[in-house]
């Protein structure tokens, strides 16, 4: 599904991703996991094409997009939440799902004076969508709030939200995990086990390893730019060089 | 009662003041209120429009001119549409150089614009006949009504000073209702364009560029369509100004009264609001010709109550700033509303 070779980031001097190369397998749910500064939230950024990469290729299904503007990159598809969450804060959170949708007819002004009808349906038919996905993230009753006033949690679950408005095959997860109480994380958890079973492809950064260890079948580990590691969660917890890189060596 | 006409005729001038400074303050709510774009070369695309329209429906230039262009005397209508349409074209060339800037450089960007466009009218004679500026613009429809004004008042010579008094404004009543339609009809296509889902990705892209780009939307189109839009109507501003105003020199787009104040407004009235941008410009304009009267009473010469009165305005814009950053009107909660009837 989505394949990187001897993908490249520098900042300055940094390699902050230095030849990495792995494959997630459509269907999964993959885990990055690597400790601070190992290039994974670059990966991320190089993989939706916020940065552009110094060197190597991004494949995804069956084409190359490294290279492709972000809002290129979410057309085909793929698309993504945030580390830290990027609420829209004056908007409702029904907007904030509304808007999500590609290639809405009233996206193009005009049709909004000379076609408003078929707006109007779509409009009908996104809110609907919104509202439905706002009930399976059980946000349905902050509909109308204003998505700043949302608790950082449902702040998580909001970006969750949005990106199964864009109806993508694949979806990354940064720290879906972080800041969520633990009953809210069962949620979100249950969310993703869900949306796997309709045929979605996670690849998520965590540093949860609870969560990683439950959730995903491959766990990737990431150490100073590139792979170090690809396994099941059991592997990966005995294996040598990723102990070693997470506690420093013994 | 003579009194009350005098001051009822300077409200007619007063208002088609204001409803061309809500025209200006409607046009960069689509950019700043929307969209969020810093654009504070408001009166460069004010005097774009102002002298397209003048070069186009004006005077050929006169024995004592410097100009060799333009002065074609084709109709206001024709003026008006130059204007938007020229100020339309050279928005898309500044925003496809500038737009990809983040707002701070977008913001001295287009400043220096703005003084450019000026400075190229005050100095070009050839095209803007320099300081002297161009005179005798005709206003839409002024003879035939300044003609029927006097005809009929000749055929009626024994009526009371002060319906003559009233009578003889006729023409400012009529310019006053060509602003208010013109700006009804761009209250109407604002609210209509900012509730549709064109209008919330440009919101979108105010609140955070990523979000609407991992969305999938092409964040410089909208923000092009936005400043182009907003830039053609503040050319139409400027072509209302230049046709009431009769004569236009570089003088008159200077940041005070071409940027400053249109941004007071916006932000008293309420950012991101249609009334918010019209009520905030009558407000604003209101205070300004106001505290015009205060001279007489306070005993200040005319430079300190000038300065007195720049003084006013700031104070306020500071206060709304502090106390009600939203503005009087600010944007509604609910806005995409293709959904409702």
């Amino acid at each position: 599904m989505l394949e990187v070779v001897d993908l490249e980031k520098n900042f300055g001097g940094i390699k902050a991703v230095d030849g990495c190369s792995l494959k997630v397998e459509q269907g999964s749910i993959t885990g990055l996991i690597g400790p601070n500064g190992a290039g994974k939230t670059t990966l991320f950024n190089l993989i939706t094409g916020f940065y552009e990469p110094d060197g190597g290729k991004i494949w995804f299904n069956g084409e190359i997009i490294s290279g492709l503007s972000p809002h290129k990159i979410a057309r085909r598809a793929l698309t993504r939440t945030f580390q830290i969450p990027r609420e829209l804060k004056e908007m409702t959170v029904l907007e904030n799902l509304m808007v999500v949708p590609e290639n809405q007819v009233g996206e193009r002004i005009w049709n909004s004076f000379f076609r408003p009808g078929v707006v109007r349906r779509q409009e009908r038919e996104l809110r609907d969508e919104a509202l439905e996905v706002l009930e399976f993230v059980e946000l349905i009753d902050l509909a109308n709030e204003y998505a700043k006033n949302l608790s950082s949690g449902q702040k998580k679950l909001l970006e969750l939200a949005r990106t199964l408005m864009a109806e993508p095959k694949m979806i990354l997860l940064d720290e879906p995990g972080a800041g969520v109480n633990p009953t809210l994380m069962k949620k979100l958890t249950r969310n993703i086990e869900n949306l796997r079973q309709r045929g979605k492809t996670f690849f998520l950064i965590e540093h949860d390893m609870d969560l990683i260890m439950n959730l995903c079948d491959t766990v990737i580990v990431m150490n100073k730019g590139r792979q170090l590691a690809e396994g099941t969660p059991d592997e990966i917890k005995k294996n040598e060089s990723v102990l070693e890189a997470y506690l420093g060596g013994r | 009662m003579d009194t009350f006409i005098g001051i009822l005729n300077y409200l007619v001038f007063f208002a088609i003041t204001a409803g061309i400074y809500a025209v200006l303050c409607l046009g960069l709510n689509i950019q700043w209120g929307y969209t969020g774009l810093f654009n504070i070369g408001i009166a460069g695309f004010f005097a774009v429009g102002a002298y397209t329209s003048a070069l186009l429906s004006g005077p050929p230039p006169g024995p004592l001119d410097w100009r060799t262009v333009g002065g074609f005397q084709l109709p206001w209508v024709v003026g008006l549409l130059g204007a938007i349409i020229a100020s339309g074209i050279i928005a898309f060339f500044i925003g496809l150089l500038t737009l990809r800037l983040k707002e701070d450089y977008l913001a001295i960007a287009t400043i220096g614009i703005a003084e450019v466009i000026r400075l190229i009218l005050k100095n070009e004679g050839w095209l803007s006949n320099t300081v002297w500026g161009i005179k005798h613009i005709p206003s839409p429809l002024h003879q035939p009504i300044e003609a029927g004004v006097s005809s009929f008042l000749k055929g009626h010579p024994q009526l009371s000073p002060w319906l003559v008094h009233f009578i003889s404004n006729a023409y400012n009543w009529f310019y006053l209702a060509l602003v208010l339609v013109i700006l009804g009809l761009l209250y109407w296509t604002s609210e209509r364009s900012i509730r549709s889902p064109w209008g919330r990705v440009l919101r979108t892209i105010r609140e955070d560029e990523a979000v609407a780009a991992v969305s999938g939307k092409n964040v410089f189109s909208f923000k092009l369509q936005s400043f182009v839009l907003g830039a053609m109507v503040m050319g139409m501003a400027g072509s209302l100004y230049a046709h009431y105003a009769k004569f236009i020199d570089a003088s008159s787009f200077e940041p005070l009264y071409g940027t400053f104040f249109i941004w007071v407004m916006l932000i008293i009235g309420g950012s991101g609001n249609s009334k918010g941008a019209v009520l905030g410009a009558f407000v604003i304009w209101g205070i300004w010709a106001g505290t015009e009267f205060l001279t007489g009473p306070l005993a200040l010469s005319g430079t300190q109550a000038g300065a007195l009165r720049v003084i006013v305005v700031g104070v306020l814009l500071e206060l709304t700033l502090l106390l009600r950053p939203q503005g009087i009107l600010g944007e509604e909660k609910i806005v995409s509303r293709m959904l409702k009837k």
